[in-house]
């Protein structure tokens, strides 16, 4: 029994250390962006700042333009939540309640473009955009970044919405509700934690998206996102350290924070989509 | 994937049921619409013109009226850069992959035992890089990595490791390490949650029945836990393999490519001829490197899976 307790007592020591070791670029970033950029150079591994310099953070706010990149950042992000999540509880719905001809079709379309071999679908998808007259724009963002098949939520929502019985459907056909009616009254709201998986996955991924954002922007620097800013921030004030990493804090705190309030419904969709 | 399950036919037979049953098509329709548009227009149409640009000479600019064949493709052959790029690509998805493999599944078996104290926390510790922006991350990791003075050679020199401060991105060698190992400590957490899942998928009674039969830990997890996860294990080498053969914010923002092209990834190399030019950009160039690296990545999928068809053939 005792060599079992020191066996977890060792395990656990190991698992704390490397821990500390694995968010130590983290808590770097945050104690740089405390301090002076002489601090940052001279002070070796000493966490704490000698005064907290928060004057770094109103720099990259103001001078640096991050309360714009935020902004543009919580636009794209809960406009792409709020399209996804519609267009997916929607078409979940109908693909998981009704057998309408073409039904399986369907299914069968966007799944099998997960898997096919495709070349390098920005081009086309940045002309679509100029086409519509986009470019240039938050919308063309969001709207670049809400293009997808969505083919895991889509999934997600079929399978939940086709295990709801029958009777339930019935009854409020009895009660005199329609199709519509009886999806926004009954059947939506059942379905709220596939909508927080989904929402909470989406805005994830949208705040972290930088591929479709750094070439929505290349030619209207106001509409770049956090993403996007840092990175040509930092090639313009590489020696200001400390300003950049006030403005790489700025960026993950809200996203480490909704991945920590919301982490249960973050893993269910991954682990889901795996299982599946 | 989730099998397209029909759904139960509605049995009731009234006089209004054929209308009833057009109302619950027509609504059907309206709700797939958005997404079907959404999805002919943004993931149909690109993949399609994604295989017709590459045949075409064209800077974005003016009709696409100039087709060329092959020779986009011909000219990317005899290209160095982009081999370079692609062997680059290789090189970085086997040092992820094997550094990753098995130690997410390690880590995912020791979180998976429900006697484990503070298994919440350590899985919410270890997946937290996975959450956070990668461009950013790159960013941070240049900085922590990229300088005289910074973090890592001020930690070695401290600790006695190194005498002089050692210029990790600047060396070619070093340089690719240093992308593996964050690209490794950035995937890992996803690695594990995957493992985890398949873990949990694994019927649990057997593992009573086979301790009842009298088999110790090491002949339950040889026997009963290692052909059970195989089929998994392909499953998540896969998803490894494609999410490292696709890195480009983590490169773009780290290394740029750089020292001289020395971690130069397939996805920064079709950028930088589609977006980060000066003059005119080779879209066409671009688009055929695209459908060239798009059909090795899905041949290499192909064999995976063919591989694990075998081995779990051959239980």
């Amino acid at each position: 029994m005792r060599s079992k307790h020191l066996g977890q007592g060792i395990l656990h020591t190991f698992l704390i250390l490397l821990g500390i070791v694995w968010i130590y670029p983290f808590v770097w970033m945050l104690s740089s962006s405390l301090k002076t950029n002489v601090e940052i150079f001279n002070s070796g591994i000493k966490l704490l700042p000698e005064t907290p310099q928060w004057d770094n953070y109103v720099r990259a706010w103001t001078e640096a333009n991050f309360s714009g990149y935020f902004l543009n950042t919580v636009i794209v992000t809960i406009s792409t939540v709020v399209i996804v999540v519609v267009m997916c509880a929607l078409t979940g719905y109908a693909l998981g309640r009704v057998n309408f001809p073409g039904r399986n079709l369907f299914i069968a379309a966007i799944t099998a473009t997960m898997f096919l071999p495709k070349g390098y679908t920005i081009i086309p998808i940045y002309q679509v955009i100029k086409a519509i007259g986009l470019l240039n724009t938050l919308p063309g963002i969001i709207v670049a970044e809400s293009s997808g098949a969505h083919v895991l939520f889509i999934l997600l929502f079929m399978t939940y919405f086709m295990k709801v019985p029958h009777e339930l459907e019935e009854a409020a056909e009895v009660d005199g509700m329609g199709f519509l009616r009886t999806f926004w009254h009954v059947m939506l709201p059942l379905s709220k934690p596939m909508i927080a998986t989904t929402a909470i996955m989406q805005f994830i991924w949208t705040w972290n998206s930088f591929f479709y954002p750094l070439v929505f922007t290349l030619n209207n620097p106001d509409l770049r996102t956090l993403a996007v800013g840092m990175f040509s921030f930092f090639g313009e004030h590489s020696v200001d350290w400390s300003g950049v990493t006030a403005g790489a804090s700025i960026s993950l705190i809200p996203i480490i924070l909704v991945f920590v309030f919301f982490q249960r419904y973050f893993i269910e969709g991954i682990s889901g989509s795996v299982k599946g | 994937m989730a099998e397209a399950l029909p759904i139960r036919a509605n049995t009731r037979k009234s006089g209004s049921f054929n209308k009833r049953k057009w109302i619950r098509y027509f609504w059907a329709y309206m709700f797939i619409l958005p997404q079907l548009v959404f999805f002919i227009v943004f993931t149909i149409y690109p993949i399609i013109m994604s295989y017709v640009y590459s045949f075409y000479d064209w800077s974005g600019i003016g009709p696409l009226n100039k087709f060329v064949g092959f020779e986009n493709y011909e000219r990317l052959l005899k290209d160095r850069q982009f081999w370079n790029a692609f062997e680059n690509t290789f090189v970085y998805m086997i040092g992820v992959t094997a550094l990753l493999l098995l130690t997410t599944l390690l880590m995912a078996i020791l979180l998976n035992n429900e006697r484990m104290k503070g298994r919440t926390f350590y899985r919410t510790l270890y997946f937290l890089p996975v959450v956070t922006t990668t461009s950013i991350v790159g960013i941070i990791m240049r900085m922590i990595f990229g300088n005289e003075n910074a973090l890592v050679n001020d930690v070695l020199m401290s600790l006695g490791i190194l005498d002089e401060p050692y210029p990790w991105l600047g060396k070619a060698t070093s340089a690719m390490i240093v992308v593996i190992i964050v690209g490794a400590w950035k995937f890992f957490g996803m690695m594990m949650v995957y493992w985890l899942a398949g873990l949990q998928s694994l019927p649990r009674d057997i593992y009573e029945s086979a301790s009842i039969d009298g088999a110790n830990a090491f002949q339950a997890f040889r026997h009963i836990t290692v052909p059970l996860l195989l089929p998994i294990g392909a499953v998540v080498l896969l998803l490894c393999v494609v999410e490292c053969m696709h890195v480009f914010d983590l490169v773009k923002t780290l290394t740029n490519g750089g020292p001289y092209f020395a971690t130069d990834m397939m996805d920064l190399y079709i950028y930088r001829q589609a977006f980060d030019v000066r003059g005119f950009p080779s879209l066409g160039y671009a688009s055929a490197a695209g459908i060239f690296f798009g059909l090795s990545v899905f041949a290499m999928t192909l064999v995976l899976v063919w591989i694990s068809r075998r081995a779990k053939a051959k239980d």
